[in-house]
């Protein structure tokens, strides 16, 4: 206990002498919330909207006009049939367009409502769910001035069609992401980092002729980073309610509780890389290009992952953050409790078990 | 040291990499209180021996015991009653003196009252009292390495390994680190040293000199010397040297 307290108390004073490490652990989440929170804003301006007018009577042409006076739309192009949509998507810089169907007046003041249809091109989903939120404010707006006019009910039905990602999936917030980037981003660098240095200085022979069980080696490395990591997620769900605005729908205790078992998960993948890496550098490359990139990519963060092709999305299974990544955003958006998320915990226990298990075995306690 | 209590005693000692012979059958005695110099040419195998010693490698054959424990069953009692310090400088730069002393005597098991008492001597000692706040890296290289050794012994352990202690020190400076050391043995430690420099070897009560993973001589400098027919350590080390085949 005695050792474990002594080398526990050396390690804090590594991370708070190192001005490098400070400002990594905590200046790291803090610009990713920033930048992804007001940076990478989703309010979108001046889009390209196509209009497929097949009614090209005076209401829609009033709508038209609104939606080209809009601070968010440009209007790119009308047209008057079906093919050209398609065409217009495919040309690429169209995000959305909207179609009047014939009689579309006529249907409004006669039967007291007519469908729009509003089609979004989703493979960017963030970017698709904004516009046509944008378009429907419109419309809305629309039928509100119109209706001071009229005698009877008046409703325009805006029909959204989501092209290439039907079901939005991957549009959540960015939030649970994060939270996976900055858990293994601090939890694998910074264990990894800081066994290679020990090794690299010379002190890890000296603590390996000590008496001192690598055990305590290994848990007085993680215990550090294991309480920073979960100050960590504090300061990122605090950020992302104040400041951006996010209501965590689901149980802390539940979120803490998995995060609690990703931290390890992350910590037994930095004790191994430490194994590999000889030297700082090589364990932070390692650390960057073999933990991060997998994260970016696979764990549906950035890139839905049902739009990969199947070999990839087979890949991504094995990337831990996918499956730490689906329990947050089902616990903070959803606010599902553990029986719905119980099988993706379940799936993440092991892999943690697993990895330390081998990070264990594979430590080093004899230098040869 | 008139009744030679033997703290390391080593017979046919081999350690093989795949085909080659790191260290080939050495056998010698280390006796309590002993200033025992390891010498040897780079490559000759020295790090090899210590490490099997300390118990940080396993040995290929032969028999050892380090302060009476056996180095293939018991590397857990002898890490208990030795004290280590290697060529590459080995306290944490990013801790104050004080820190490190705290650190190495808790990992030794050290607490409480006997951890004070001790840091307070040790501090004494080198007259580092007015600088135990200050960190490691900005002391001068002589007293970062009398602070190592001191923090090496700390836990009075029955045998202290240094590997090329006096790496890079001027020779004052050196002179002050084996006054240190003189001190320890004469409290009973035994000093088991490496090193490039022949005058340090004169220093050593006994030498052994290492040449292809064999000792290729042991005695006392004194003996050695007139067993080469030469007026220094320097010479005999040069001759036996001189046959060895294997480069770095």
């Amino acid at each position: 206990m005695q050792q474990l307290y002594s080398f526990v108390r050396k390690e804090f004073y590594h991370v708070f002498r190192d001005s490098k490490t400070l400002l990594m652990l905590f200046g790291l989440p803090i610009a990713q919330i920033l930048l992804f929170g007001f940076a990478l804003t989703n309010e979108i301006k001046n889009a390209n909207i196509v209009v497929c007018d097949y009614a090209n009577d005076n209401v829609s042409n009033e709508l038209i006009t609104q939606i080209a006076h809009s601070n968010n739309f440009t209007l790119a192009k009308i047209i008057h049939t079906q093919t050209e949509i398609e065409a217009a998507f495919e040309e690429g810089d169209i995000k959305l367009v909207l179609v009047f169907p014939n009689n579309f007046a006529q249907d409004l003041y006669h039967q007291g409502e007519a469908a729009v249809q509003i089609i979004a091109d989703a493979s960017d989903p963030n970017t698709a769910t904004t516009l046509t939120a944008y378009a429907q404010n419109i419309i809305r707006d629309y039928q509100q001035q119109i209706q001071r006019s009229a005698p009877q009910v008046l409703s325009i039905i805006p029909q959204v069609r989501m092209l290439y990602n039907p079901e939005l999936k991957g549009a959540t917030n960015f939030v649970p992401g994060l939270i996976a980037l900055v858990m293994l981003l601090i939890c694998v660098l910074m264990t990894s980092v800081s066994i290679v240095r020990e090794k690299e200085m010379g002190t890890m022979e000296i603590l390996l002729v000590s008496p001192t069980n690598p055990l305590v080696v290994i848990i007085a490395k993680a215990l550090p980073y294991f309480f920073l990591s979960l100050l960590n997620l504090t300061i990122v769900l605090l950020m992302s309610v104040w400041l951006l605005g996010i209501s965590i729908n689901g149980s802390l205790l539940l979120l803490y509780f998995v995060s609690s078992i990703f931290i390890l998960c992350a910590l037994s993948l930095g004790l191994l890389i430490s194994n590999i890496a000889a030297s700082q550098q090589a364990a932070m490359l390692i650390s960057l290009m073999g933990m991060l990139l997998p994260t970016v990519m696979f764990s549906g963060f950035m890139f839905p992952i049902e739009n990969m092709p199947v070999p990839l999305q087979i890949v991504s299974n094995i990337v831990p953050s996918k499956w730490f990544y689906i329990i947050v955003k089902d616990i903070m958006i959803k606010g599902t409790g553990f029986a719905a998320i119980w099988k993706e915990v379940l799936i993440l226990s092991f892999m943690t078990l697993f990895l330390l298990a081998v990070s264990f075995k594979k430590f080093k306690i004899r230098l040869s | 040291m008139s009744p030679k209590e033997t703290v390391i005693s080593v017979q046919h000692l081999t350690k093989k990499f795949g085909d080659f012979f790191a260290v080939y059958n050495i056998s010698f005695e280390v006796y309590k209180g002993e200033i025992f110099g390891f010498l040897g040419a780079n490559g000759a195998g020295k790090t090899t021996a210590i490490r099997m010693l300390c118990g940080l490698s396993v040995p290929t054959s032969g028999v050892a015991q380090v302060a009476g424990f056996d180095v293939y069953k018991d590397t857990e009692k002898i890490k208990a009653n030795i004290g280590y310090m290697s060529q590459k400088f080995s306290l944490y730069e990013d801790l104050t003196v004080l820190e490190n002393i705290r650190f190495f005597g808790g990992i030794y098991g050290l607490s409480g009252k006997k951890l004070q008492a001790q840091t307070t001597n040790l501090l004494e000692k080198l007259a580092l009292a007015p600088h135990k706040n200050k960190l490691v890296a900005s002391l001068p290289l002589g007293w970062k390495q009398k602070l190592a050794f001191s923090i090496a012994i700390i836990h009075e352990p029955v045998i202290v390994f240094l590997d090329e202690p006096t790496g890079g020190v001027d020779p004052i400076t050196r002179r002050q680190f084996w006054d240190l050391i003189y001190e320890a043995a004469d409290r009973g430690i035994t000093v088991f040293v490496t090193t490039h420099y022949m005058d340090e070897a004169e220093y050593c009560h006994r030498v052994s000199m290492m040449v292809d993973g064999k000792i290729a001589a042991l005695d006392t400098p004194a003996h050695l010397k007139n067993q080469y027919k030469v007026a220094s350590m320097d010479d005999v080390f040069y001759q036996l040297a001189r046959a060895a085949q294997r480069t770095e």
